[in-house]
């Protein structure tokens, strides 16, 4: 394996694990439930993505053949990922999750919650 | 230079582990608690494949598929429990 | 209904051919046993799960469709360096906040494909969807000007999408 290959899967890899890492420290740190929500959802989703990358880059070199499987995880993490965050934020709505105080259009919510458009609040 | 580099993004995937494992236990509303799983399962995918590249083998790989498939499936099932006190309807 | 030749033995050709490239993926080879049993496999799979399907899909413009993708694609990683450059900073900057976008989209697929791009994308996760289907309630991680926002969804992402299903 050249070094500029093994360079840019180190620097894919690295990239992948920070926002991997940035994900999780998001879900410790945000105030409420709906802050935290963003964190996973995207920071993780791009940090597998970048993982699975250099997987794809490493094998298809050290094996001599494309390698594009990882390919499928990268899809189907794509596909779920906002899926799951929609579920999770109606389990939230049905379940009257606090929110922070400086939470902006807070009326909406129990809209939301009702399902019903947002003029007859 | 690699597998150093596969050393120092263990730890961080540990590290970020570790913090789910606070939100899992912390979280103030079961809904907090799933997300956190659910953040878990994904950190683990990265683990696998990263064991996955140090072993220098693809073996791991569906290994991989069956955790993002399985993880997705509970995290649907956990939230339609909670929405509906229900399942399968 | 209706159901000329084709159709009727072959109900879902797109679900099919994307069914065909998933096997071909999840195997990692090109082989043509591997072809040869992916399609079977699909086809099987067409004609069992078409009476469940209402109604095929329709994709009207496949490059309208294509340069859609590419730009969700850059979209999200801008998206995800704005979110993580947001978790780094100190949570006083922080505005959270809800928002109604009004859809003109209709049909299940085309709501629900907005809904998945909103999530991915703009700093916002969308969160319900009202009974009517007439209003996208979405959570923003930082909200500055809801107006704005509501525009970047309608132009940026609802606007490509009527266009490609032509609704």
């Amino acid at each position: 394996m050249s070094l500029a290959l093994e360079i840019l899967v180190s620097l894919l890899l690295l990239a992948g694990g920070g926002f991997m890492l940035l994900g999780s420290w998001g879900l410790v740190r945000l105030p409420d439930f709906y802050t935290r929500l963003h964190a996973p959802t995207k920071a993780t989703t791009l940090g597998m993505a970048g993982l699975l990358l250099a997987s794809m880059i490493y094998f298809s070199v050290s094996e001599a053949r494309l390698s594009v499987h990882e390919l499928l995880i990268t899809l189907f993490l794509l596909l779920t990922a906002p899926v799951s965050a929609h579920m999770l934020a109606k389990t939230a709505l049905h379940h009257r999750v606090k929110v922070v105080d400086r939470t902006q259009g807070k009326p909406l919510i129990d809209c939301a919650e009702a399902r019903r458009p947002p003029s007859s609040s | 230079m690699l597998s150093t580099v596969i050393w120092i993004v263990s730890a961080m995937l540990a590290a970020a582990l570790v913090m789910n494992l606070v939100r899992l236990l912390r979280g103030p509303d079961l809904s907090d608690r799933i997300l956190a799983l659910d953040t878990l399962y994904i950190n683990s995918i990265g683990l696998i494949l990263l064991f996955g590249l140090y072993r220098g083998t693809t073996l791991y790989f569906e290994a991989a598929m069956l955790i993002a498939m399985l993880g997705f499936v509970s995290t649907a099932a956990l939230c339609k429990y909670l929405l509906r006190g229900d399942i399968i309807e | 209904m209706k159901t000329g030749g084709l159709s009727r033995w072959l109900p879902l050709p797109l679900q099919t051919a994307v069914l065909v490239v998933v096997w071909l993926l999840l195997n990692n080879s090109m082989a043509p046993g591997q072809i040869l049993l992916g399609v079977v496999l699909a086809w099987l799979v067409s004609l069992l799960v078409a009476p469940l399907q209402e109604g095929p899909i329709r994709v009207r413009r496949f490059r309208l469709a294509g340069k859609y993708l590419l730009r969700l694609l850059k979209d999200i990683v801008v998206a995800n360096f704005d979110v993580a450059a947001r978790i780094l900073r100190s949570r006083r900057h922080l505005k959270p906040g809800f928002v109604a976008v009004p859809l003109d989209i209709r049909g299940d697929l085309p709501v629900s494909l907005l809904a998945n791009t909103v999530s991915l994308t703009p700093g916002t996760v969308s969160a319900e969807l009202s009974s009517d289907r007439c209003w996208l309630y979405v959570h923003a991680l930082h909200l500055e000007d809801d107006t704005v926002l509501i525009k970047v969804i309608k132009e940026r992402y609802e606007q490509p999408l009527r266009e490609i299903f032509e609704c």
